[in-house]
């Protein structure tokens, strides 16, 4: 798992050390030939825009002249004179609230249903990986903006039941809805890793505690669940990070509308940079949402260990 | 107990059949509506009372200037020049982190997995200033260049888990008979490795085929166009032509749908045997 590595640098700084005392020789150029690809990329496209980034937001910029020094005044609008920001911060708030435990629940019971040795199951898993696999194409927002139009398909379903629908991407009230929901059907991913995670617990636990007489539901409370507390703290990490930078179905499909009530924060952030090419601000705004981002995966990690489960190094497997 | 089996495999199958059939729904009504015209777009039958195959071929021709053809053309070239970088050179750099001792390894590894929680807004704006000042913009390089740096983080990391369960024995081996960290890399780590870059390959190739944002920003000219920028002209340019714009749209996600059929139990079971484990 990627969170137990990050925790465990000193664990890995030590390894080291040993080795080193046991005379295994470092062999500094040949490492770093291999890792020369990532290591310049990282320069080049991470670690100086980082910075550049972090010196633009204290400026004015428009690409065409020098940037200005502008000092907190970036940072200063944005929180006492920008209602868009708030706007957006909302939005964005509720979309994550939502729509990561509702992906995290829908993609962890598929998985179960996925984890299973019955025939065809190379068909059943194309047919439901199908939503994910369209991803953020244009072909989506077609698709979405049909079905939950006015007299889109979605509506004649409910009418079978007496229901009267609205138009529901058209409908501030009932829009970031449909954006949750087209989320979650594109569960794909999280799913993949969660049955990656599924078919790593050892049969064993099932077969003695079906010994001991415990029921469907008491396994799932009792070995999947904290077996799987891993992958889960991964997939919310990542789920929640990602959910913070939703960008693509906003943007195709409602454009942030109607009256806002879908206009997430990076495409807020994306029409100050690239629309009104205000690079300042938007740097501005690209490191709130860093700290943003930062402080939840602190507490991610804070909380985690009170509910991850990790097996104690004698029973991992070498 | 054999026929309690067979219950439980029969039920197992329904509830995946008519779970498959849910998901799949939009997808179907999708198929039926890209026949349709426009005036039957709203009514509530799936297929239309005259398929109109003319969807597809009036689709298909863009503009006077452009087909699809164009267009898929374009997309295909990138995404070849994506895959080839990403599975070159994510190899490398994951057996340089998993195999070999440098100064500073544990530290460059913990930078590379935190650049996974990098919102990429902030590396956005610099990087298209750069890109602008190169005078790289309406060109695919900057939609290119970053697969050859490593592929991205996630797949750096799912090959170094992958080569960690080789065991180290085999290196040990060839070491003896005389093999360099090159030799080693290229004749036992490279074929074993196999299933994990292929995993790496689909998902390069499916994740850029997506990536609607990055073309967008980086390529103007239609000529240029990927599948999924025509598609959005589409949207802007004519009345919308719904039968037309779903048929398109649809032609367009094939590619990765064919893929991932053909390619899924290697996508599965590549990222399952590669073990998120710790």
């Amino acid at each position: 798992m990627k969170a137990e590595a990050m925790n465990k640098p000193a664990a890995a700084t030590k390894l080291h050390l040993t080795k080193k005392l046991k005379g295994t020789s470092h062999n500094n150029l040949a490492g770093y030939i291999f890792i020369s690809p990532w290591l310049i990329g990282f320069l080049l496209l991470t670690a100086w825009p980082i910075i550049q980034s972090f010196y633009l937001s204290f400026t004015e910029y428009s690409l065409l002249e020098a940037p200005t020094w502008t000092g907190t005044d970036n940072y200063a609008n944005i929180f006492t004179n920008d209602n868009d920001f708030k706007t957006s911060l909302k939005v964005t708030f509720i979309f994550v609230l939502f729509s990561v435990p509702l992906k995290l629940f829908f993609s962890l019971m598929v998985a179960m249903m996925l984890n299973k040795n019955v025939k065809g199951m190379n068909l059943y898993r194309t047919a439901i990986y199908f939503p994910s696999l369209i991803g953020g194409s244009i072909a989506v927002a077609a698709l979405w903006r049909n079905m939950f139009n006015l007299n889109g398909y979605f509506n004649h379903v409910l009418s079978w039941f007496g229901i009267q629908g609205v138009g529901w991407i058209t409908n501030p009230h009932t829009s970031l809805g449909t954006l949750i929901l087209l989320n979650t059907w594109q569960f794909g991913s999280t799913m993949v890793i969660f049955l990656a995670g599924l078919k790593q617990i050892p049969g064993e636990l099932y077969e003695s505690a079906s010994v001991d007489g415990a029921s469907k539901l008491r396994k799932f409370f009792h070995i999947t669940l904290p077996m799987l507390s891993p992958v889960m703290f991964f997939n919310l990490v990542l789920g929640i990070i990602g959910s913070f930078q939703m960008f693509t179905s906003a943007f195709i499909v409602t454009q942030g509308g109607p009256i806002n009530s879908t206009y997430m924060y990076a495409l807020f952030l994306y029409e100050k940079a690239f629309k009104h090419y205000q690079m300042g601000y938007a740097s501005a705004l690209a490191w709130i949402l860093l700290v943003i981002v930062a402080l939840m995966t602190a507490i991610n990690f804070l909380v985690s260990r009170y509910w991850v489960f990790y097996e104690t190094d004698g029973g991992k497997q070498k | 107990m054999n026929k309690a089996l067979k219950n439980h495999k029969v039920t197992s199958h329904l509830l995946l059949i008519v779970f498959s059939l849910l998901m799949l729904y939009p997808v179907i009504w999708w198929v039926g509506a890209s026949l349709k015209t426009t005036a039957e777009m709203s009514l509530p039958s799936i297929w239309p009372s005259t398929p109109m195959w003319e969807n597809y071929t009036k689709g298909w021709q863009f503009s006077p200037e452009f087909t699809f053809g164009r267009f898929f053309g374009n997309t295909l070239l990138m995404e070849f020049w994506n895959v080839l970088g990403a599975v070159l050179t994510s190899a490398l750099v994951a057996y340089g982190f998993a195999r070999l001792n440098f100064k500073f390894r544990g530290a460059l590894f913990s930078i590379l997995l935190l650049t996974m929680m990098l919102p990429g807004q902030v590396t956005i704006v610099p990087q298209y200033i750069l890109y602008n000042k190169l005078q790289l913009m309406d060109s695919y390089i900057p939609l290119v260049l970053p697969h050859f740096f490593g592929g991205g983080a996630f797949f750096i990391f799912l090959l170094v888990q992958f080569i960690r369960g080789i065991p180290r024995e085999l290196d040990e081996a060839a070491k003896i008979d005389g093999a360099s960290v090159y030799g080693i890399f290229y004749r036992i780590v490279l074929p074993l490795i196999k299933p994990a870059l292929v995993t790496v390959a689909i998902f390069t190739f499916i994740w850029s085929w997506d990536d609607f944002f990055a073309q967008m920003l980086y390529l103007n000219s239609v000529g240029k166009f990927t599948v999924g920028l025509a598609l959005r002209m589409y949207v802007d340019q004519f009345e919308i032509q719904w039968g037309r714009l779903l048929a398109m749209s649809l032609l367009s996600v094939m590619p990765s749908v064919v893929l991932f059929f053909f390619a899924q139990k290697q996508f599965v079971e590549g990222i399952a045997t590669t073990g998120l484990k710790g």
